[in-house]
């Protein structure tokens, strides 16, 4: 797999994956404004997920939904932090949205200047998108910073957020964030909290044969 | 078959969502090209989880098909989409059917406190007296607002 396959996986699954863990919050969320924002936000990150895996696709000769969904559990790249199940836990699920956005920001701004076009295209095309995210969490944060629990929250989930990025985007991180940077918690194979996923969300895919018309 | 043609048939396709709109209106031809019997469309989707994506590409391949000709749809996944790309009728369209349409691009992104004292008038009673209830609305193109006067919600384009 070429640099820049695996640099658009990467950023599929977490994306995918993302979405999938916020659209837990869809009929839940604490109040009605949040239900539509955390299902819309879902629905982005999945497009997201959706034109990398075309791109990335193209360069395997396959398609997006076979990236998507046809992949064994074990194959997928998506962050420690990304994966975690936080619903129904409000304060954690919010401080998981503050500091994905703010590490995807500073990833998102570094491939918007590469020096493959399409790579650059499509980072600049989800940040238009992505704008709102992070608007939407900073309101949050506003809101929430000194709370207890999203202290709390902070703290447990800081060696996650690291582990969203590569070694060399960190520092920025951290001085975004206002922490000391810390051992991350590292991209691995994906443990069991993932696979309950993987099972919920290939499960339609893997009932019906390929080809199959809806 | 000419390229013109094939603009004005693109012209006549709604925006599945919001029909008030055609495809053109919105911006997302990028372009036309024909050689013979192949015509090739340039399609810039406008926001990426936006579920009408398949359904514009199809009623585009279906108007070439009804003009005699061959399509083929290329999706562009780069930035050149913005909401800048609705033209003014487009926008005239929008507001006449109940939606507020998207402020021009700015040079910078737009900042919370921007969003919130941003003035958009009420597609309802004109009034400018209105509020951002929710950066997101029933669509990801969308944002709801609150008209004061007219105590009427309604939804705005954003702009991106």
């Amino acid at each position: 797999m070429s640099a820049r396959t695996a640099v658009l996986l990467e950023l599929a699954d977490d994306e995918l994956i993302l979405g999938w863990r916020n659209s837990e919050w869809t009929g839940i969320a604490p109040f009605l404004e949040e239900d539509v924002a955390f299902s819309s936000i879902a629905q982005n990150e999945i497009g997201h997920a959706r034109a990398l895996y075309e791109l990335a696709a193209r360069d395997l000769d396959t398609d997006a939904d076979a990236l998507a969904f046809d992949r064994a559990p074990e194959e997928y790249r998506c962050a420690p932090l990304i994966q975690l199940r936080l619903v129904p836990d409000w304060a954690r699920t919010i401080t998981r949205h503050v500091l994905y956005e703010t590490a995807d920001a500073i990833r998102i701004e570094r491939l918007k200047k590469h020096e493959d076009a399409e790579l650059a295209g499509i980072a600049a095309k989800i940040e238009r998108e992505e704008v709102y995210h992070r608007l939407h969490a900073e309101m949050w944060l506003e809101r929430l910073r000194d709370e207890q629990r999203y202290r709390a929250a902070a703290d447990e989930l800081w060696p996650y957020a690291l582990g969203v990025l590569e070694p060399e985007l960190r520092p920025a991180l951290a001085e975004r964030v206002g922490r000391p940077e810390v051992t991350a918690v590292e991209r691995s194979a994906p443990g069991a909290e993932f696979a309950e996923l993987w099972n919920e969300m290939t499960m339609v895919r893997r009932s019906a044969p390929v080809g199959a018309q809806w | 078959m000419t390229e013109a043609a094939v603009w004005d048939a693109l012209g006549e396709i709604p925006d599945p969502e919001i029909p008030v709109i055609s495809l053109v209106d919105l911006g997302v031809v990028k372009d036309v090209a024909v050689e013979g019997k192949h015509v090739r469309i340039g399609f810039t989707p406008t926001f990426m989880g936006c579920p009408a994506l398949d359904a514009m590409r199809t009623q585009m391949e279906a108007a070439v098909t009804a003009l005699g000709g061959e399509p083929q749809v290329d999706v562009l996944l780069d930035d050149s989409w913005s909401t800048d790309r609705i033209t003014p009728a487009g926008r005239e369209k929008l507001r006449e059917a109940g939606f507020a349409p998207p402020p021009p691009r700015a040079t910078s992104a737009p900042t919370l406190l921007q969003l919130q004292k941003a003035v958009h008038r009420c597609p309802y009673c004109n009034s400018t007296e209105t509020r951002l209830e929710n950066i997101f609305g029933p669509t990801p193109c969308r944002s709801l607002r609150y008209c004061t006067s007219c105590k009427q919600p309604f939804e705005q384009f954003k702009t991106i």
